[in-house]
């Protein structure tokens, strides 16, 4: 199976988010727990969907990622449009606007996703 | 589910009757539309209230005949999304002169509340998941209607051309 | 323009209101997201790719320097500086926040602004000629009867859940600048033999999956039934159009399925039995409305037509701009000055706050203070005075919103496509950028003359591909992004829907793909030919053998 994050929309703003290692949900994809097995990918799944009920996300959804150069990246490039923002913005990419807590420079762009 | 009947919470006076099943010989009984078809004139003997519940796609026309013999027709929307119910309402009171108790049943939801109504319908078995309390201010929420419909509230254009009529909440039928 | 009074200011406020409560209830787990998402929508609110979008009203695309000036303010407030404006004349911000858009609507309402039915299975904002009350050759405003229907459709309650969206625009002029012939209700305003106004009414035209040059059910309606045959084919639609599947669900696809013979026999029907009963206004109601549209207090001087000979020989870069973007206006001394929000290289359509607050600047000085949205996505300032032109200009210039493109190949219609729109296969808006640097040239767009490109990044076509004179459609062929190229279509009087010409391009491979059709077409045109006029002489063979080597 190809490796899996959880994505999905925060409800209260919007953007894009994606499930985390404890359960929280965080704004870049670094931070995204990653599904090595199907068993893993049905229990974040049904995690994510716990937390649609409780309104924190809408419309969780499992999407295909790879490692590419030790960052975790989606395959599909919709979805990497969604980690990073608008192609043809990149002053309004997730860079400028959320700080990457893997990166040790806020707001820098990265190299990565 | 709870009963919303003229803008209050209600107690059902309604039966439904399942097919096949013996029609009390008192009490209001709502049956299907293909019983009512079938039985009509036994059923309108019985002294007592009787009513149809439509299916969704029943044509407003094909009762019309029947029209002063019902107490209540009930309009069934499948899904909130399927809006056919409202023109069905609309014209069985507009066209058909349906004077009696006009129910929507099935997904009825809050915010449907006040288009039901404006459309003609006077009882709803409310389905959603608000307290059916806190449903009724729905009928409240918008005081300004552009557009005649069937419960002839003044529109705004009726009340700027006639100045001395205040805004007033028509009830339908 | 139309001025709420308190009773349509009291909808508005109201409505805010019981927005405010339904997010309250949704965010309070009251409301699931199934329930919530229609409600939602009839508030034009959308769950996009990267954040939810809110899409405005801009009512038969008319605003007010004041509106504007407010739409500025929000696209600071709430959201990322911006806004774009879009094929049916409306506003969209890209990032408001769900727990922020009932204070967002309560300031749009502040200015009698709304998002009502922008979204959803309902009878959407009607749209009308950019032109309306300026243009010289028109029979009468249409925004009058767009402002009709616009109130009448407003909380319709029996239409309120249709089998799918509804789009109806209205033109008062020969030239159909509002594209009235791929509606779902189209209206052309004219006078019958006894100079009495009505409309012909073109039902079920249409873009998307199937597209539709829409019939004329009515030759001639006249006026004062306007309200009761609306009301007479919405419910023919509401009861019997395709619920069962969504992509068949327009009424575009009922007049196909039934005939539009027998479609109007059943409207004509439905219509008899209440064409003379309430649901048309009251008297002195439509008066009320029409004087809001009476033509402004002009005063030009009388030698505006000199002045502006005088500036337009002394500038030779205003005199382009004037060439392409100034259009003729009915009263002397006055002109139509439209103003592109294609910059080369731009992205189509969006404009940045400081941009919006130098139109309403601009208006309020310069026209009347009003502006309009086109349905190409750029602004019109309906009213300037041809001694004023220059000095407009100029402060476009400082806003690069000066572009003298109008109706050129760089005057694109892209949508925002998959770079933010979830609906999306591919991305529109870099590809217009490409084709918009390659023919950077303004010499060359000029020599090129008049050729409307249009682009959709999925099949829903809100890009309006289908009548483009080039139509470009985004797909996705296996994870990558692919695009169709038609040829031939027309959104105006002339109506019709481009042909497919051949197997889709690649994305690198586009923007050559159009500069050949171009030099195609350059190689065989005749004297005074536009591309599209070229290709209904000549047909597709010459551009397929340009692009495909083969007939």
């Amino acid at each position: 199976m190809t490796q899996k994050v959880i994505s999905a929309n925060r409800l209260g703003d919007g953007l894009v988010v994606y499930l985390a290692t404890d359960g929280s949900w965080a704004e870049w994809i670094s931070g995204s727990v990653i599904a090595l097995d199907e068993a893993t990918a049905d229990a974040m799944l049904a995690q994510a969907r716990q937390a649609e009920q409780d309104r924190i996300v809408i419309d969780p959804y499992l999407i295909d990622v790879a490692e590419v150069d030790g960052q975790v990246r989606p395959t599909k490039y919709r979805e990497f449009i969604r980690a990073t923002g608008p192609s043809v913005r990149p002053d309004l990419s997730k860079q400028n606007y959320v700080p990457d807590p893997a990166s040790h420079e806020t707001g820098a762009h990265d190299t990565g996703v | 589910m709870a009963l919303i009947k003229d803008r209050e919470l209600s107690q059902d006076s309604w039966l439904y009757i399942e097919d096949g099943a013996p029609v009390p010989s008192a009490g209001g009984a709502i049956v299907s539309l293909e019983r009512w078809q079938a039985e009509r004139d036994q059923l309108s003997g019985r002294n007592a209230p009787i009513g149809v519940r439509l299916d969704a796609d029943t044509a407003p026309e094909s009762l019309a005949v029947d029209i002063d013999r019902l107490d209540l027709i009930a309009v069934p929307f499948d899904h909130f999304k399927d809006g056919r119910g409202y023109s069905t309402g609309r014209l069985l009171r507009e066209r058909f002169g349906f004077t009696g108790e006009l129910r929507a049943v099935g997904d009825v939801l809050r915010d449907q509340l006040a288009f039901l109504e404006r459309c003609g319908f006077d009882s709803f078995e409310y389905a959603g998941g608000t307290a059916a309390a806190d449903a009724l201010k729905a009928f409240d929420e918008i005081g300004v209607v552009y557009q005649t419909a069937t419960d002839r509230r003044q529109t705004a254009a009726a009340v700027r051309n006639h100045p001395s009529r205040a805004f007033s909440n028509g009830t339908s039928g | 323009m139309y001025i709420y009074d308190e009773i349509d200011q009291t909808l508005v406020d109201q409505r805010v209101n019981q927005f405010r409560d339904q997010v309250r209830r949704r965010i309070a787990g009251e409301l699931s997201e199934d329930e919530f998402k229609p409600l939602r929508l009839m508030n034009g609110v959308y769950l996009q790719l990267h954040a939810y979008m809110l899409r405005v009203a801009i009512p038969y695309g008319t605003l007010s320097a004041e509106q504007l000036r407010k739409l500025a303010w929000i696209a600071r407030k709430y959201d990322r500086g911006y806004g774009h404006f879009t094929t049916r004349q409306n506003l969209q911000y890209n990032w408001p926040k769900l727990e922020e858009l009932p204070d967002l609507l309560a300031e749009l309402a502040g200015v009698q602004m709304h998002a009502l039915q922008t979204s959803g299975n309902c009878i959407r904002n009607v749209t009308a000629d950019q032109y309306a009350g300026v243009a010289a050759d028109e029979v009468i405003d249409p925004r009058i009867h767009a402002e009709i229907i616009r109130q009448w459709s407003t909380l319709h309650p029996e239409f309120t859940f249709l089998p799918r969206k509804f789009k109806i625009a209205v033109t008062g002029a020969e030239t159909d600048r509002a594209a009235v012939k791929v509606h779902d209700i189209g209206l052309i305003a004219k006078r019958d033999a006894a100079g009495e106004l009505g409309f012909e009414v073109i039902v079920g035209g249409g873009q998307g999956r199937t597209p539709m040059v829409g019939p004329t059910i009515r030759d001639f309606l006249p006026e004062k039934y306007l309200l009761s045959y609306l009301e007479a084919v919405l419910r023919v639609y509401n009861r019997l159009g395709r619920r069962d599947n969504m992509y068949k669900a327009r009424i575009k696809i009922q007049v196909h399925e039934t005939g539009a013979e027998k479609f109007t026999e059943m409207v004509e029907r439905e219509w008899e039995q209440i064409r003379d009963t309430a649901v048309e206004l009251p008297a002195g109601e439509r008066e009320r409305i029409a004087a809001f549209f009476n033509p402004p207090l002009y005063d030009a001087t009388g030698d505006g037509a000199e002045i502006l000979a005088r500036d337009v020989a002394g500038d030779a870069d205003f005199a382009r701009w004037v060439s392409t973007n100034v259009a003729a206006h009915k009263a002397d001394g006055y002109a139509i000055a439209n103003i592109s929000l294609k910059p080369i290289g731009g992205v189509p359509g969006d404009a940045s706050a400081e941009q919006m607050d130098a139109v309403a600047a601009l208006a309020e000085r310069f026209s009347l203070s009003e502006i309009r949205v086109t349905h190409e996505q750029n602004l019109v300032l309906p009213h300037v005075r041809q001694d004023d032109l220059y000095a407009v200009w100029q402060t476009l210039k400082s806003y690069d919103l000066h572009t003298p493109n109008l109706g050129l190949v760089s005057d694109m219609i892209a949508c925002p496509g998959l770079d933010y729109c979830a609906l999306a296969n591919a991305r529109s808006i870099p590809l217009a950028q490409e084709i918009s640097q390659r023919f950077a040239d303004l010499d060359r767009q000029h020599d090129i003359g008049e050729l409307k490109l249009k682009i959709s990044g999925c099949i829903n076509a809100c890009g309006h591909h289908h009548v483009g004179h080039i139509g470009i459609l985004g797909v996705d062929r296996k994870g990558e992004e692919y695009y169709q190229i038609t040829l031939g279509g027309s959104g105006a009087e002339d109506a019709s829907l481009g042909d497919i010409i051949g197997p889709a391009f690649p994305y690198d491979r586009v923007v050559n793909a159009i500069e050949t059709l171009v030099d195609a077409y350059l190689g065989v045109r005749a004297d005074g030919e536009r591309f599209l006029d070229t290709y209904r002489r000549l047909g597709a063979d010459p551009f397929k053998e340009a692009l495909y080597g083969t007939h």
